[in-house]
């Protein structure tokens, strides 16, 4: 049996792969242990530190889960709130109460129409749907500026440790930048260049998102655009 | 997820400045590339990409009865299909008003321009005649489907090879082809798209762009401005000055499409 | 039996399979897609999903339903295929639902629906088994959570000789016995989890056909697998 004492190499694995095998080691998300074996449950890419082995997934639909910042569009309007597609398997529920302001029943529409954007929080996953709030800062209608969608699964990618990548995304391009976790992303900036911009180095760190070293490719990538449009 | 608001209304702002998001011009083409071949079993075949978007259009062929009213006449009949797998807005089933105005978008191009002579189609005359079948597939939809379908179908006819007919038995062998292509006029009818976008006008949409088109006019017609067929979609009006507009960018986008697929059309 | 002295039309050993092909990502709108041939035969798949289900009264709430759709391009074939779905396309879909299924930990979706679109765009036999694999890779890009890879897979007789994947020409062999098409899939520690026979075939021969399905469904494993693995590259410039 191929033991690894030393840690294990980033791999990208295929479902049903063994990752790696010793008694030592855990089975975190997307693997289950078999006998002394570590085995990939889906297609990622597979990492370990402190000997819990976890799959990274490249690719799937948005899994929602509670306390979640999301970037959703007003699909319909009920008489008890809005309900909102924020591209995940189920329909988002924004009810009523969870507005930070009195709304009376005939003034819906004006708080969120439909085809509106919005930035929310989920407070509630279970089978009946997705229930969101948008009474905390920073959750509000999206009345300008640009909305782009990502890969979920780069997410993370995009935010960096800490936030570390968005934040030099936001000092290099002075956009405002909304990150939802279902891969809808809100760029506002003082004009339609530097949102542009901010759109473009997203793509990039999506199309770059597993290689070693990405914020310092990122903060090339600045430095290049700039020179070379300036 | 159909462009949300915000995004479109920014594409029609950063248009009216004369520029789009990625960066090409309003009358520019994302890159265009055609395969031909691509199915075996088919008497021609293509694949279009323009930019994400592809599409395939294979050609079969068939020896049957002419119409009563054309009787020294071929048939042609083209069909398109808008997959479920080529985007989450298309849906299994019957197909749907845009997957028939497609297929009937090229067909008026290819049949009003003559580009196949159907009378070297005819066998016997009343009885029987060559009829072709031109199919299109959507792929991967990524904006102007229409286009990408038009190309594709000229690229399948054009190297389309008939197969052998035995007059005897009456029985077509598809698995001997001739060397004889399909009969063609040199007035190759080219199908594109101008889109308008709040006061602008452009070719050649992503999806993110089509998302924010309010009306469209669809030509089909030669590099050098004859038009054969004609068609303004969806329900936004377009003023005289507009449309005239319409025609020149229409002229010159044929000019450039066929420049770029020139050399498949040989 | 396999006396090394048979001749298939294309000059083939008997367990010779025709060179294959396998790609992921092939429909960027997907949330995964993959095109797997043998030879001349060609199918392409997408996945959309996990998803609502329409319409309401057919989700399960005990687990996620897989919904495969399997179809032939009208020109795939000699004889053009009139769109829309006919009997033989109806079943496949159906088989190749119950070829997948046993890999996919679908109870974790319950009341949602997995969509698989199959398109066969160049057909010379073994199509539906073209189509698996396609659909299998498309399910493992689209990041669905499986136990396993699946293979397929078809073994002919042809008279009396057993062959591994079948042509289209030998689908039409008419000599001596003729031909028995045999499509098999497994999962990738070999349990079947799908099998059709059309054909004439002793038990003793049917056996042997398994044990040839076993080990072509393995060099399959690895062509999928190397198409998964090479689509991400960890050090690109």
């Amino acid at each position: 049996m191929n033991k690894m004492t030393e840690g294990m190499e980033r791999k990208i694995v295929i479902p049903g792969e063994l990752i790696v095998a010793g008694e030592e080691y855990l089975p975190g998300e997307g693997t289950e242990k078999n006998g002394s074996e570590i085995v990939a449950l889906r297609y990622g890419l597979a990492e370990e530190s402190n000997h819990l082995v976890k799959v990274i997934a490249l690719s799937g639909v948005y899994q929602p889960r509670i306390g979640n910042v999301v970037i959703g569009k007003v699909e319909n309007i009920t008489f008890y709130g809005w309900v909102i597609s924020i591209d995940a398997a189920d329909d988002a529920f924004l009810p009523l109460q969870e507005v930070p302001k009195y709304v009376s029943k005939e003034g819906l529409s004006e708080v969120l129409d439909i085809g509106d954007m919005v930035v929310a929080k989920i407070i509630g996953v279970n089978t009946r749907g997705i229930d969101l709030t948008i009474k905390s800062r920073g959750l509000e209608r999206i009345d300008d500026g640009l909305v782009i969608k990502i890969n979920p699964n780069k997410v993370p990618r995009v935010i960096g440790k800490e936030g570390s990548m968005i934040n030099l995304i936001k000092d290099n391009s002075g956009c405002n930048i909304t990150v939802g976790q279902n891969g809808l992303i809100w760029i506002l900036g003082k004009n339609i260049e530097d949102e542009l911009l901010v759109k473009k180095v997203i793509n990039f760190i999506t199309e770059k998102s597993f290689i070693s070293g990405l914020t310092e490719e990122v903060e090339e990538w600045f430095k290049n655009e700039k020179g070379g449009n300036k | 997820m159909k462009t949300p608001r915000v995004t479109a209304n920014r594409i029609d702002e950063y248009l009216s400045s004369g520029k789009r998001f990625d960066g090409r011009k309003l009358n520019e083409f994302r890159e265009i590339s055609i395969e031909t071949g691509i199915s075996k079993k088919a008497e021609g075949s293509a694949r279009v990409r323009i930019g994400k978007t592809e599409v395939l259009v294979g050609i079969k062929m068939d020896v049957a009865a002419p119409y009563p009213d054309s009787p020294n006449k071929g048939n042609l009949m083209v069909t398109s299909e808008l997959l479920p797998l080529s985007s989450s807005r298309f849906e299994s089933g019957p197909p749907k008003f845009p997957a028939i105005e497609l297929g009937r978008l090229i067909d008026r191009a290819i049949r009003e321009s003559k580009f196949v002579d159907f009378e070297k189609l005819c066998i016997k005359e009343g009885e029987k005649v060559w009829s072709i079948f031109v199919d299109i597939y959507s792929i991967n939809a990524d904006g102007n489907l229409v286009d990408a379908a038009g190309i594709g179908a000229l690229a399948a006819l054009k190297t389309a090879k008939f197969p052998k007919y035995d007059e005897e038995t009456g029985k077509v062998i598809y698995d001997e082809h001739t060397d004889v292509s399909v009969p063609l006029s040199k007035e190759i009818p080219i199908v594109t798209t101008i889109y308008k976008i709040g006061k602008s006008l452009i070719v050649d949409p992503t999806q993110e762009e089509e998302d924010a088109c309010e009306a469209r006019v669809v030509i089909g017609g030669t590099a050098e401005g004859t038009i054969f067929s004609m068609q303004k979609g969806d329900a936004k009006e377009i003023s005289i000055e507009e449309m005239n507009k319409v025609l020149e960018l229409s002229k010159e986008s044929k000019k450039n499409v066929f420049s770029k697929i020139e050399k498949f059309l040989k | 039996m396999a006396e090394g002295t048979f001749k298939r039309t294309d000059g083939r050993g008997v367990e010779e399979m025709r060179p294959m092909k396998a790609e992921v990502g092939v429909v960027p709108n997907a949330d995964g897609s993959a095109m797997f041939s043998f030879g001349n035969t060609v199918a392409i798949a997408a996945v959309y999903g996990p998803g609502k289900m329409h319409p309401q009264h057919s989700q399960n709430p005990e687990k996620g339903t897989l919904r495969c759709n399997y179809n032939m391009l009208s020109f795939s074939v000699s004889d053009r295929i009139r769109p829309g779905p006919s009997r033989r396309s109806t079943e496949i879909s159906k088989i190749t639902e119950w070829s997948l299924e046993p890999a996919l930990m679908i109870k974790r979706y319950p009341s949602m629906v997995v969509d698989v679109y199959i398109h066969i765009i160049q057909a010379d036999a073994s199509t539906r088994c073209a189509g698996i694999n396609a659909a299998a890779l498309a399910l493992a890009h689209a990041g669905i959570p499986m136990k396993g890879m699946i293979s397929s897979v078809s073994i002919g007789k042809l008279d009396k000789q057993l062959v591994v994947d079948v042509d289209k020409n030998e689908e039409d062999w008419e000599e001596g016995e003729g031909a028995t098409d045999i499509p098999i899939t497994m999962t990738q520690d070999g349990e079947i989890t799908h099998i059709q026979l059309d054909g004439k075939i002793n038990g003793e021969e049917l056996k042997q056909a398994i044990e040839l399905a076993r080990k072509a469904t393995k060099e399959i494993y690895e062509v999928q697998k190397k198409a998964l693995k090479g689509s991400v590259d960890l050090n690109k410039k």
